[in-house]
């Protein structure tokens, strides 16, 4: 008589297999950040540096500084005052509430990761407007990346470099990278057919086409990448407090485990600040800067 | 006399030579090609492989200095074939060469070299850069050239200028209508000065009173400058008008190219008559269609001179034009008459000169008729500055309005 159970039961492997290929793996990986771990974590150590320069720069120099120049730039980007009057208000509020270090360092990462997010995404997406063939590739490679729960790929991250800012600050941009990766592509491809053929047809070289047409009439698009690459870049400031990341995330984080609402509510809403502000400058500036278009679309 | 005078076209060179071209859209189109060399029709093909056949068997070629017309209904592949020309599209098969050369072997840089020099484009919905201010679209052939930032502005406003929108530099494309953008993209492609214009249905977009005042403007350009434009159109009338050559698509296939009157007289296909059947011919045909080239010009010279030169070319009359133009027709009878009192006299003399009036070369044939009425002399066609560029034997006018 045969055996019938796997009608009724999942036929899978054997408790014993399942152990050994995940102990094979686990073994393999281990094995991997052992021998080159070192190695790795060296190639990192001028971004460390960098890192620790630039949070010890915004904490160490005095507040009203800080604060100067921070409205320099926002009013450099938005050319408005009403903005430059609700950022100066967040921060004092910020910083009368006792929040001013933690605002600072969370600050100071996400610029970081922010400029790296853009740095690879931008070219990212340009080669996967290029090629479809790369289009296809990349695309369930985001899709991994942006279902994929942080703590997962936050594992091997830490097993490969331990605890502190750099494994957070992969773990930020793994997260964040994907929407100005996929609306570069989106936006490029999106460029009028016959705009392009004009360019083309005048003998404009491949260069001339990107950085004269291309990058241009995307703008608004990767734009809207860059701004929803800062709020996911913000939404993992708690996730990677977890792995030692300083910040307003530490004092979230406190407050779910001792249950302290309101210190869990301020530091809430000093994020919020920083990615209203992030948010309404980097729109205004697009905005700006985009002024061609007189409410038309780009075609 | 006709066997003298060929039009001026025919004894040029050829420019562009097309042959064997096939375009097939989609992903394998080499493996349709044999089908659709077989004969299957374009809806055939595109239902049994779902691939659309654009051009097919295309053979033509273009002389240097003409306007060579490429008419057809929507979709008949005028705009995928003028794109074969500089290579925007790559044919699946099939020849392209200018002036002799295979343009298919270019390597990138020739290319890039070819198209920044050799031909210019407008294009059928502008594709101007909504980022670049007017000027700055216009410059923009030069710019990629790395011409010097006045030198180009300085040439940019002027052709801005030709086409009636000066003023209008420092505004984007959105914030002009249609028609003002069409004549942005002209005035772009004439900025590089390239010798070959590919115009897609470049007047399309523009009112009935501003279309033929840049028709007459391109065919005057195009005298001026010696031009060879590649023509779009779907407007049969607009082919007759400025067309030197006329090539008529349908489907994918070239259905008959010839000269206006040749399409209007004697259509290839029953497809070609249709199109034609209702044209009034007189309003159609501008008078350089039917112009021929004069052979019995006179310079103003002495009665005696005249009557040689006329008896060495065997004519009844001729032309009369001096240093300001035509002036008027003198007669071999009228002239003998002069001489036996004094055959050293001008020619060029209120006794002599027979006014017969002139007409410009883009007027219709229709509003030229009644000039060619109250004498039996070849209508004599003159430009604005008075100059004689051909005349219309009135047996041609007659044939035209004749069948
Ligand atoms: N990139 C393409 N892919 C697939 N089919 C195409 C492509 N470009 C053109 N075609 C097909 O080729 C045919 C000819 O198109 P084309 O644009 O040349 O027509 P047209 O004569 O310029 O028409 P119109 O007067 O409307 O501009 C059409 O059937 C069209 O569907
Ligand atoms: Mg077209």
């Amino acid at each position: 008589m045969s055996d019938t159970s796997w009608l009724s039961k999942f036929p899978q492997l054997e408790r014993g297999d399942l152990i050994a290929i995940r102990k094979t793996l686990d073994g393999a990986y281990r094995e991997f950040s052992r021998n080159y771990g070192d190695t790795i974590e060296s190639l990192f150590d001028p971004l460390l540096t960098f890192l620790i320069w630039f949070e010890k720069l915004l904490i160490a120099s005095p507040w009203w500084l800080t604060i100067g120049v921070i409205l320099a730039i926002v009013y450099g980007a938005s050319r408005s005052w009403k903005l430059c009057t609700g950022v100066f208000a967040s921060l004092i509020a910020i910083g009368v509430l006792g929040m001013w270090d933690d605002t600072m360092r969370t600050l100071s990462i996400i610029t970081v990761c922010t400029l790296l997010s853009i740095g690879i995404g931008i070219p990212t997406g340009i080669l996967m407007s290029r090629s479809n063939r790369v289009q296809a590739i990349v695309t369930p490679i985001l899709d991994v990346m942006q279902t994929m729960p942080a703590f997962v790929y936050l594992i091997p991250v830490v097993m490969l470099l331990g605890i502190g800012k750099i494994p957070g600050v992969i773990a930020v941009i793994i997260y964040a990278v994907p929407p100005v990766i996929r609306l570069t592509n989106l936006g490029i491809r999106l460029v009028n057919k016959e705009t392009l053929e004009a360019a083309t047809a005048f003998g404009a070289t491949a260069k001339q086409r990107l950085f004269g047409i291309q990058l241009p009439l995307a703008m608004p698009t990767i734009m809207a990448g860059i701004n929803q690459t800062i709020m996911m870049a913000l939404a993992m400031v708690v996730v990677a407090s977890m792995i030692g990341v300083k910040g307003l995330g530490q004092p979230v984080l406190k407050s779910i485990t001792n249950q302290y609402f309101t210190l869990g509510l301020f530091n809430g809403l000093a994020i919020v600040a920083l990615a209203i502000i992030f948010d309404r400058v980097s729109q205004t500036y697009a905005k700006r800067t985009q002024k061609h278009l007189g409410g038309m679309n780009n075609d | 006399m006709t066997d003298l005078n060929k039009a001026s076209t025919e004894e040029n060179e050829t420019l562009i030579e097309i042959s064997g071209l096939y375009q097939v859209f989609g992903n394998k189109a080499k493996s349709v090609l044999p089908m659709v060399k077989a004969g299957k029709s374009k809806d055939e093909v595109l239902a049994e492989t779902g691939h659309t056949v654009g051009l097919r068997d295309i053979n033509l070629d273009v002389k240097r200095g003409e306007i060579f017309v490429i008419m057809g209904l929507s979709g008949s592949g005028k705009s995928t074939m003028i794109r074969h020309f500089n290579r925007l599209i790559d044919p699946t098969e099939g020849q392209i060469k200018v002036e002799g050369e295979d343009i298919m072997k270019l390597t990138d840089d020739e290319l890039i070299q070819f198209r920044r020099h050799k031909m210019s484009m407008v294009f059928q919905h502008f594709g101007l850069m909504p980022h670049r201010t007017v000027i700055d679209n216009v410059a923009y052939g030069l710019a990629i050239q790395n011409v010097d930032k006045t030198e180009r502005l300085a040439s940019a406003s002027q052709w801005l200028e030709t086409v009636g929108l000066a003023g209008y530099g420092d505004q984007y494309p959105a914030q002009l209508s249609g028609g003002q953008q069409q004549r942005v993209g002209l005035a772009r492609a004439l900025c590089t000065n390239a010798e070959i214009l590919l115009m897609d249905e470049a007047f399309s977009a523009l009112d009935p009173l501003i279309r033929s005042e840049m028709q007459d403007q391109l065919i005057e350009l195009q005298a001026k400058l010696k031009k060879t434009i590649i023509f779009i159109t779907h407007d049969l009338d607009e082919a007759l008008r400025i067309g030197d050559r006329i090539a008529i698509l349908k489907d994918g296939i070239l259905s008959q190219v010839g000269k206006p009157v040749d399409i209007l007289l004697s259509p290839a296909d029953d497809y070609v008559e249709a199109f034609v059947k209702d044209v009034n011919r007189a309003r159609a045909l501008s008078t350089q269609t039917l112009m021929q080239n004069v052979n019995n010009t006179l310079e103003s010279q002495s009665v005696e001179s005249a009557i040689n030169s006329l008896n060495a070319s065997q004519q009844e009359y001729g032309f009369v034009c001096n240093n300001e133009g035509y002036q008027g027709v003198v007669t071999r009878s009228q002239l003998e008459q002069a001489a036996a009192n004094d055959s050293n006299a001008d020619i060029c003399c209120d006794e002599l000169l027979i006014k017969v009036p002139s007409v410009s070369p883009t007027q219709s044939l229709q509003s030229a008729i009644p000039e060619a009425l109250g004498h039996n002399f070849a209508l004599p066609v003159t430009c604005k500055d008075g100059k004689l560029v051909g005349t219309i034997p009135r047996s041609e006018i007659a044939q035209v309005l004749e069948s």
